[in-house]
C-alpha cells in the first residue's frame, strides 16, 4: 500500500540494517557467554544448565508426551483470553473516552486492579469457576482487558482535534468521523495496545495456570519445580520469551504495514 | 464604508460576544463584534495574540457557538459546521493515513458523488496548487508549504462560497510564504470567493486583503477598518509600492499599540 514498501532500499539503509542484525548478534552471544558461565559457576550451575542440558530436558519432555500437550494448551488459554480481552477492551475504551459517567466509574477499577498481581486472586476465579480451562482463560482476559483497555483510551483521547474539525467542516457526519478519522486515528495505538496485551497474557500464563490447570507452560515450570528438574524447567522458560518475541515480531511486521503513514521518530 | 455598490453582504457579524468559563473565572474573548463582509471580498483582520481573532473564525465556522449575538451567511444564521464554509487551518490538519489526492477527495465523498467524479474533482485542484507529482505521496512526505498547499485545495474541491482562514501561513518560512501568499492572490483574483482571513502579519494582511480589520484585546473588539485602497492585481512587488509602505505602517502602529496594551 504504502511507497516506501516497494522502493528499493538504499545504500545507507541496507548498511543499517545490517548493523542492526550485528548488534543483535552481539547481544546473543555475550547473553550465550553470561549464560555458559552461570552454568559452570559453583553456585549457580544447579539453576542454569547449558544448552546441551537443557535440550536434553526439553527431549524428555517431549518423550513424556508433555511438551506439544503443553504448548498448544498454554496457547490455547493466551488466545482466548487475548482475543477476549481485545473484543472488550475495544468497546469499553471508546465508552470511556466518550461518556465521562463511564471513564469515572471504570478508570478507577482498572487502576486499582492493575497493580494487584494476578496469582493473588488467580484462587478466586478457581473457587469461581472451578478446575479447567476457564479460569485460565478468564484471568488472562483480565490482565489484557486491562492494559488494553487503558492503552486504548489514552490513545483515543490524545487524537488531534484539528482532525475532527477538519472533518466536519469539509461535511462529515458523526459516522463518517468515526470510521475515516477516530478509527485510523486510533490504529496506532490499537496496535500498541495488541502489542501490550500480548505480553500481558504470557506473564499471566503462570498465574493463570497455578492452581488447576491440566496441562500448560506455567503449570509445568511448577510441577517441574517439585521435582527439581531444572534442565526442562529452564528450556521451558526460554520458550515463554521465544513465544514472546516472535507474536513481537508479528505485531511489528502488522504496525509497519498498517501505519506506514505516521510520522517517524528516526532511531539510529 | 464597507464595500461597493451592487454588491450583497455574504456575512454578517452581530453584536457577538463568547465567554469562556474557566478555572480562573470568566473570560469575555469577544465583546460587541460587529463586522459586514461583501461577496467576493477579502477581509483580513490582524490584532495581538489573545484578540480573539481565531475565536471568530471558529464561530463563523461553525465550530464554535456565540456566547449572544449572531452571524449570517446570505442572511441565513449560522449554526454548525457547512460546506458553504471551508476552513484553512494553521496546522494543516491533513489527514495523515490519507494520500494527497484522498485528502483532496474527502469534501466531495462526504457529498456521495461517484469516486471517478470525486478523483476527478480531486485532480482539478491539486494540479491548480502544482502537485500534480505528489498525488499518492502521504503528507509525511510533503514540506510545511506544501502540505498547506494540499489543505487549500482540499478546501477548494469543496467549492465553498466563503473561504475562512485561520493564520494558514503561519507556519511556514518567508520565502514559502511569500509564494503560497502570491499563489493565493491569483487564484483569488481568478475565482474570487468571499475570504475571512487572519493573520498576525501586517505585510501579509495590507498585501492581500481589500480591507483589514484591526482587532483590540481584552476584550476582543473591532478597533479599526481600513480599506486597502491599492488596486488589483498585487504581487510581492507590491510590497515596494510607497502606498503599500503607508499604510503598512498605520496599521502596524495600531496593532503594536494594543500589543503593548496587552504587556501592561
Amino acid at each position: 500500500m504504502s511507497k516506501q514498501g516497494k522502493r528499493p532500499l538504499t545504500q545507507a539503509e541496507k548498511r543499517n540494517r545490517l548493523i542492526n542484525w550485528l548488534w543483535l548478534l552481539v547481544s546473543l552471544a555475550v547473553a550465550l557467554a553470561v549464560w555458559f558461565c552461570l552454568s559452570i559457576g559453583e553456585k549457580t550451575a544447579r539453576s542454569f544448565p547449558f544448552i546441551p542440558a537443557v535440550i536434553d530436558g526439553m527431549k524428555t519432555m517431549l518423550d513424556r508426551d508433555a511438551l506439544l500437550g503443553d504448548f498448544t494448551s498454554s496457547m490455547i488459554s493466551v488466545a482466548m483470553g487475548f482475543g477476549l480481552g481485545f473484543v472488550t477492551a475495544l468497546p469499553v475504551a471508546f465508552l470511556m473516552a466518550w461518556y465521562t459517567p463511564v471513564r469515572k466509574i471504570i478508570e478507577p477499577w482498572i487502576n486499582f486492579i492493575r497493580n494487584i498481581p494476578a496469582l493473588a486472586y488467580a484462587p478466586l476465579i478457581v473457587i469461581m469457576l472451578g478446575v479447567g480451562r476457564a479460569p485460565s482463560v478468564v484471568l488472562i482476559w483480565i490482565c489484557t482487558f486491562m492494559t488494553m483497555c487503558i492503552t486504548i483510551f489514552h490513545g483515543i483521547r490524545n487524537i488531534d482535534n484539528t482532525l475532527v474539525k477538519a472533518a466536519k467542516v469539509l461535511g462529515a457526519n458523526d459516522m463518517d468521523i468515526f470510521f475515516r478519522i477516530t478509527l485510523p486515528a486510533t490504529v496506532p495505538f490499537i496496535l500498541t495496545a495488541v502489542r501490550l496485551g500480548l505480553s500481558a497474557g504470557l506473564t499471566t500464563l503462570l498465574a493463570a495456570e497455578s492452581t488447576g490447570a491440566q496441562a500448560g507452560l506455567g503449570m509445568r515450570i511448577r510441577t517441574l519445580q517439585t521435582t527439581f528438574e531444572t534442565n526442562a524447567m529452564l528450556g521451558y522458560i526460554i520458550l515463554i520469551g521465544i513465544i514472546g518475541t516472535l507474536l513481537n515480531t508479528f505485531v511489528d511486521f502488522i504496525e509497519r504495514r498498517l501505519t506506514s503513514w505516521q510520522e517517524k521518530r528516526e532511531e539510529a | 464604508m464597507a464595500g461597493e455598490a451592487g454588491r450583497g453582504v455574504k456575512i454578517r457579524i452581530k453584536d457577538v460576544k463568547k465567554e469562556y468559563h474557566g478555572d480562573h473565572g470568566t473570560t469575555i474573548a469577544l465583546n460587541g463584534v460587529n463586522l459586514d463582509i461583501m461577496e467576493n471580498e477579502f477581509v483580513c483582520v490582524v490584532g495581538p495574540s489573545g484578540c480573539g481573532k481565531s475565536t471568530l473564525l471558529n464561530i463563523l465556522a461553525g465550530l464554535h457557538e456565540a456566547t449572544s449575538g449572531d452571524c449570517f451567511l446570505d442572511g441565513e444564521r449560522i449554526v454548525g459546521t457547512d460546506v458553504k464554509r471551508g476552513v484553512v487551518f494553521q496546522q494543516y490538519a491533513l489527514f495523515p493515513w490519507q494520500t494527497v489526492i484522498q485528502n483532496v477527495m474527502f469534501g466531495p465523498q462526504m457529498k456521495r458523488m461517484p469516486k471517478a467524479q470525486c478523483q476527478e474533482i480531486a485532480r482539478k485542484y491539486i494540479k491548480m496548487v502544482g502537485l500534480e507529482d505528489f498525488e499518492n505521496s502521504y503528507p509525511k512526505e510533503l514540506s510545511g508549504g506544501m502540505k498547506q498547499r494540499v489543505a487549500i485545495a482540499r478546501a477548494y474541491a469543496n467549492d465553498p462560497e466563503v473561504l475562512l482562514m485561520d493564520e494558514p501561513f503561519g507556519a511556514l518560512d518567508a520565502q514559502t510564504r511569500a509564494q503560497l501568499q502570491t499563489e493565493l492572490l491569483k487564484t483569488w483574483e481568478q475565482e474570487k470567493k468571499t475570504c475571512f482571513f487572519i493573520t498576525h502579519d501586517v505585510d501579509e494582511a495590507v498585501l492581500l486583503a481589500q480591507r483589514v480589520v484591526i482587532m483590540s484585546a481584552r476584550p476582543g473588539r473591532i478597533k479599526r477598518v481600513v480599506d486597502i485602497d491599492i488596486p488589483y492585481p498585487r504581487d510581492q512587488g507590491t510590497k515596494s509600492d510607497p502606498r503599500f509602505m503607508e499604510l503598512k505602517a498605520e496599521i502596524w502602529n495600531e496593532v503594536y499599540q494594543e500589543y503593548l496594551e496587552v504587556r501592561k
